[in-house]
């Protein structure tokens, strides 16, 4: 059986929420891990916003600190060796940050959920799935163990697993890779969140199954009218998705914009060479575009603008000037609402 | 699902298998001149000739590999078969690059690693140069092995954390001394360091030293070592990250006409493999869905399969997702140990009709286009193949 869907993913106009405090936001975070090695600088003042039903793409190579971020979000940064020297997670205006063990973890799982990338990894091998997704169930919400198994085969329907109901008391590997990234989707909805973290949740996946997961997120997302942090690095499931966009180079969030003023305008020159290195029809046979040189090491990152070094249009003030995320306009000035990008040379970027 | 108990399901494989056989030839490929050769000598001379561009040299024939299930642990019964391969055919042409994309699981692999006579073929054969690797041993399959060389997918755990570069580039000339003398090594392998990108300096240092895509180039430079025709690429880039890939796919295409080279790159990204290929191959569980051109098996497939995972692929222009028409399919790849009867894609087939259950369709051009000068009339293993534009944007 196959669905041929014409209107996938196309987001529903927002309603516009009843309380207007903004959901999630994060100011000026900053997250260090001391090693032995030196302090390394993963996040380094990240900041951005998700309203409910909304979805922000969190785009980046490996070494970002885009997962870092999501998991100082949660709460889940192994601290020792992390550290959080400054910075604010505000959910629904209040400081995550500030609060004690018990105060976050009523909100974890309950209010912010998050999917994991390697479901096979994340998953216990020797509980059952039905076990793991009851859990929820028994120590958020204090049900008995048929009332939790009861409601976590509910879930599994939920997700689309066929024969919810036989395959309860089943391990983890005897689900296929998609299965599992279903239940831990169903983990994650268990207790209707108001925002969920998908930490790549497709990239361990074929195509095919891909585009089943990514719908079903969707699907969900506009149910629950959730709001979704995707933190991946794959253009084009970005360009399916997003409304908004933060792309992170070297801890820092270096542009910010809708989803498709990114993709046909882009305001920083490592966007922009993210965009050209994808192979296109028009440029087969020739060279692809490549950004030179590699991500910087986050032990000793470049001074001035991390990107100056595999920067083509770097120039002296790259070298010694931090340039700070400033809101990008038209030419003649008009504002671009929700555009920003960190780069000395923004306007030549866009307009020229 | 419920699944049925795992004895009926693998008396079952095995009937199947029963019934299949023997397996069809695929009718379009081309001829393929066998070299008789009387001696060892003769058979490596055959290897070393050179073949001329365009000409086939690398013929794939009915290529079948089946991984035993035994039960049992002293007295070990077979009691059936992972089919991984099941029977592919296809050519690889002298100074092309033949892609081949599927999903996990779909045999990719062990293609690569039985051309790579890593492992031995079940059945059919695999002719290099008109001889048939599969059943040549000693010089002359030494000689071959020499010829065909192979990338790995992860450049984190295919390289000795303890060995040095230079001797991880060099280790091939232990094998094959006769390439370059013992005196001239280090500084043949300084040579081919600085052929892939990476400064000859560097020959002492370790690969943890190297980033994942500086890595994925002392893998190339191992590949090129021996000087070989062809190269087997299994996932070269998957496991780097996007502003890296593309590095090493220009790598890649400059090396291919600065030594003449042969690839058979595998790959499930489409986008990449449509970049760097001639021509493609679509496979599923264990047989070829269908073999084109770039063009033919872009902008025209035939096969619902291939419909279906182009129309998957995500593309990165957000103008085209509202327009877009995408075919979801349900359900995952069946098991290869279990594969369904006729065609393996009938289960997750929205055409399926009771013809794809009983018979297998023949990788052919389709009887439709058969004579008429369209991208589509290209080889399809469907039994109602049709034209359907899935990707107008890309």
């Amino acid at each position: 059986m196959t669905i041929i869907d014409k209107t996938a993913f196309v987001p529903e106009p927002r309603s516009g929420g009843d309380d207007s405090t903004t959901l999630l936001e994060v100011r000026d975070l900053h997250v260090e891990f001391h090693t032995r090695d030196g302090v390394v600088k993963a996040v380094n003042g990240v900041n951005y916003s998700v309203e409910a039903g909304e979805t922000l793409a969190v785009l980046g190579e490996s070494g970002s600190g885009k997962s870092v971020t999501a998991q100082a979000v949660m709460g889940i940064l192994d601290m020792p060796p992390g550290k959080i020297p400054q910075g604010e997670i505000l959910f629904r205006g209040q400081d995550m940050l500030k609060m004690s063990n018990e105060e976050r973890r009523k909100i974890r799982g309950r209010k912010v959920a998050m999917i994991f990338q390697d479901a096979l990894s994340s998953l216990n091998p020797v509980l059952s799935v039905g076990y793991q997704l009851a859990e929820m169930f028994r120590v958020h919400e204090g049900m008995g163990r048929k009332q939790a198994k009861a409601k976590a085969i509910e879930l599994m329907d939920k997700v689309k697993i066929p024969a919810a109901k036989e395959r309860v008391n089943d391990y983890p590997h005897q689900f296929s890779g998609g299965m599992r990234q279903r239940i831990m989707i169903a983990m994650a909805l268990a207790l209707e969140p108001d925002l969920i973290i998908a930490d790549e949740p497709t990239t361990a996946l074929d195509v095919t199954v891909q585009a089943q997961v990514m719908d079903l997120l969707a699907e969900l997302q506009r149910e629950y009218n959730m709001g979704l942090i995707l933190i991946t690095h794959d253009l084009g499931v970005v360009a399916d998705v997003a409304d908004k966009i933060a792309v992170m180079y070297a801890g820092r969030i270096v542009e910010t914009a809708p989803v498709h003023e990114l993709y046909k305008r882009p305001a920083h020159p490592y966007t922009r060479g993210l965009l050209d290195s994808i192979p296109r029809l028009d440029q087969k046979g020739q060279e692809l575009y490549a950004i030179k040189g590699l991500p910087p090491n986050l032990l000793k990152i470049p001074g001035g603008c991390a990107f100056n070094p595999r920067c083509p249009k770097a120039q002296d003030i790259c070298r010694t000037e931090i340039p700070a995320l400033v809101p990008v306009t038209e030419q003649d000035g008009a504002e671009l609402p929700g555009r920003g990008s960190a780069c000395h040379f923004w306007k030549e970027t866009i307009h020229g | 699902m419920a699944e049925p108990t795992k004895d009926s399901k693998v008396s079952k494989a095995a009937e199947f298998s029963k019934a299949e056989e023997p397996l069809v030839a695929t009718p379009n490929v081309s001829e393929v001149e066998t070299v008789d050769a009387a001696s060892e000598t003769e058979a490596v001379a055959a290897i070393e000739a050179p073949v001329e561009r365009g000409e086939p040299i690398l013929q794939v024939r009915n290529l079948v590999k089946h991984f035993p299930l035994t039960q049992g642990i002293l007295i070990k019964k077979q009691v059936g078969a992972v089919k991984a391969v099941d029977g592919i055919s296809f050519d690889l042409y002298q100074g092309e690059t033949l892609g081949i994309v599927g999903e996990s699981g779909c045999g990719k692999s062990t293609v690569a690693k039985l051309l790579m006579t890593l492992e031995r073929a079940t059945a059919g054969e695999v002719f290099y140069k008109g001889q048939d690797i599969t059943k040549l041993s000693g010089r002359a399959l030494k000689a071959v092995r020499r010829n065909i060389q192979m990338v790995f997918q992860d450049p984190y755990t295919s390289l000795n954390p303890r060995m040095t570069v230079g001797d991880i580039i060099g280790e091939p000339f232990e094998i094959h001394p006769e390439v370059a003398p013992k005196g001239s090594r280090r500084q043949k392998v300084q040579e081919l360091l600085d052929v892939v990108g990476l400064n000859p300096e560097y020959i002492n240092r370790y690969p943890h030293q190297f980033s994942g895509g500086q890595r994925q180039r002392i893998g190339i430079a191992r590949g090129l070592a021996l000087n070989p025709e062809i190269i087997i690429c299994d996932e070269p880039v998957s496991a780097l990250d996007v502003s890296v890939q593309a590095q090493v796919i220009n790598l890649m295409g400059k090396l291919q006409d600065e030594f003449n080279l042969s690839y058979l790159f595998i790959a499930h990204d489409l986008s990449i493999v449509r970049h760097i290929s001639d021509r493609v191959g679509v496979m599923y569980l264990g047989k070829m869905a269908e073999i084109g051109s770039d063009e033919q098996i872009y902008d025209h497939p035939t096969h619902p399969y291939t419909q279906a995972l182009l129309s998957a692929v995500p593309v990165p222009d957000p103008e085209a997702r509202e327009g877009r028409e995408r075919i979801i399919l349900t359900g995952d790849v069946p098991s290869p140990a279990n594969p369904p009867s006729g065609c393996r894609f009938r289960t997750r087939c929205w055409k399926a009709e009771d013809k794809c259950a009983q018979e297998v369709p023949l990788l052919a051009v389709p009887e439709r286009f058969v004579g008429q000068d369209t991208p589509a009339a290209h080889e399809s293993a469907c039994h109602f193949a049709e034209e359907k534009d899935v990707v107008h944007a890309a």
